[in-house]
């Protein structure tokens, strides 16, 4: 096979673990060099919490909505979802009328929840 | 045992490099883009002074002259951060940017010492979707620098973000499925081979014209995915000041930039590859210039000479992508937070799952009868 070919030089996985070291290194680097170029003058100012020039009244790391957490949560559930739904797609061939019947059923499923999700509001952020 | 091949480990990283070097180009050369682009739409002039000694071509120097701009200032770590996810953070993006280069793929292959050297440096059976993986690494980038900076502007533009980026992935993942029962293959050169065909005499076959809703919810998708406007709810300057990038600044303010700008590009090319065929040109095949030109030049050369007209039709078909990036970004106002979460859920998200099931039922009936 042809794509068994491109594999004898690297095992396949090598240069996808080069690239991240090197832009690791490239990222870290290029941020040091900064560090090292740039002048260095704090002040009292400066080392302020950003708030619009206001005095800071509050810590940041307070709670926030919990949509944010059920997003998280029903991204989980759905994308899990698609994943399976690539297995299909590649072995669509091979699996037919017999496959596409059954990730209906899949779907309608998945509808059933989805549609659960959306009248209790889940997705509704106004 | 695996073959010592040096031939295979040289072109590999050539390709590599290539990729680097495209992908993190293309953030300077589309700042300066996107900044004539714009001056252009307001009826200003836009960055044309700076260029190299007495040549000033448009202001093409503006970029380096920035860059070196950033390099001089400050390296400020304010003392109320959490330094060690707040130095890592801009890193994340830089990374899974410049990673998913690896899975361009520049033409199908040329032939060296009678060796089959295949164009795309990572070529895994797994095909796009190790796009797909590394690109949704980047939201860790975002959500880290949003939480370490310990800042209420950045905090909320960082949980935005994610909630963002997370919600449209789910849409985006949906949307490409078609094409891969479609064209029977996750391998992108794959896909590009059978978009070469033409089509009842006329229209290139082109993934566009067998899912062309496929292509709309793919790239609405991306735009949210790269927080492009009219997605940019990550650092809506109205309300948030700069969201997660508040509290950030000199070069590792850019290096966010960088990796949104090679994420950008990728997907372009994956666009382009899924739906728009990729290296080969419309109508002239690759293999149809293979057969013409072989009993002249044989197929070494021909092959080699393929390589560059195959890098340059990918690159022109993705600069124009991108210019239609820079287009919406100047042109379609920005959505408000309930909108885009109501958008990529109720909207998208049914849309590709419609489109799922009657593409699904189209193909099986081509294909089975």
């Amino acid at each position: 096979m042809e794509q068994s070919v491109s594999y004898i030089g690297m095992h396949p996985y090598l240069p996808l673990l080069l690239i991240l070291i090197f832009g690791l290194v490239l990222g870290l680097g290029v941020s040091g060099m900064s560090l090292l170029l740039g002048p260095k003058k704090p002040n009292t100012r400066k080392l302020e919490v950003y708030e619009c020039g206001l005095p800071v009244t509050s810590s940041a790391e307070q709670r926030f909505s919990i949509k944010f957490y059920l997003t998280a949560i029903l991204f989980i559930l759905f994308d899990i979802e698609t994943i399976f739904m690539y297995l299909w797609s590649t072995a669509f061939d091979y699996l037919g009328w017999f496959g596409i019947v059954e990730v209906g059923i899949f779907i309608a499923t998945l509808t059933v929840g989805y549609i659960y999700v959306l009248r209790r509001g889940a997705l509704r952020w106004d | 045992m695996m073959d010592f091949n040096l031939v295979q480990i040289i072109s590999t990283i050539l390709l590599m490099l290539l990729g680097i070097a495209v992908g993190a180009q293309i953030a300077p050369i589309m700042s300066w883009a996107e900044r004539r682009q714009c001056a252009i739409i307001q009826r200003r002039i836009g960055p044309n002074r700076v260029g190299i000694f007495k040549f000033r071509i448009f202001g093409l120097g503006q970029p380096i002259a920035d860059a070196i701009k950033l390099l001089f200032k400050e390296d400020f770590v304010p003392p109320y951060v959490h330094k060690a996810f707040y130095v890592m953070a801009p890193v994340i993006p830089v990374v899974t940017g410049l990673a998913v280069t690896v899975a361009i793929p520049w033409g199908s292959f040329v032939l060296f010492n009678e060796q089959i050297i295949s164009l795309q440096a990572v070529n895994l059976n797994s095909g796009f979707l190790l796009i797909f993986a590394l690109s949704s690494l980047a939201v860790y980038g975002v959500t880290l620098a949003g939480w370490s900076s310990n800042n209420k502007y950045s905090l909320l533009g960082g949980l935005r973000a994610s909630a963002q980026m997370i919600s449209y992935e789910v849409a985006m993942g949906l949307s490409i499925i078609p094409l891969v029962f479609i064209w029977g293959t996750l391998d992108l050169q794959l896909m590009i081979t059978k978009q070469a065909d033409v089509l009842w005499g006329f229209i290139p076959n082109w993934g566009i014209i067998h899912a062309p809703i496929s292509f709309i919810v793919f790239i609405v998708t991306i735009f949210a995915e790269t927080n492009r406007l009219p997605f940019d709810l990550a650092e809506s300057e109205g309300e948030l000041v700069a969201g997660f990038l508040t509290e950030y600044g000199a070069m590792r303010w850019s290096l966010f930039f960088l990796g949104e700008y090679s994420m950008m590009f990728v997907m372009c090319v994956l666009t382009v590859s899924l739906f728009f065929g990729g290296y080969e040109l419309p109508w002239i095949t690759q293999s149809y210039l293979l057969e013409v030109l072989t009993p002249q030049f044989g197929e070494v050369l021909t092959r080699w000479f393929l390589l560059p007209l195959g890098i340059v039709v990918l690159l022109a078909k993705v600069i124009l992508l991108m210019w239609i990036f820079i287009q919406v970004r100047f042109t379609i106002p920005r959505f408000r937070y309930d909108q885009l979460m109501k958008l990529g859920w109720v909207y998208l998200l049914p849309i590709a799952l419609i489109n799922l099931i009657i593409s699904a039922i189209v193909t099986a009936i081509v294909k089975f009868h």
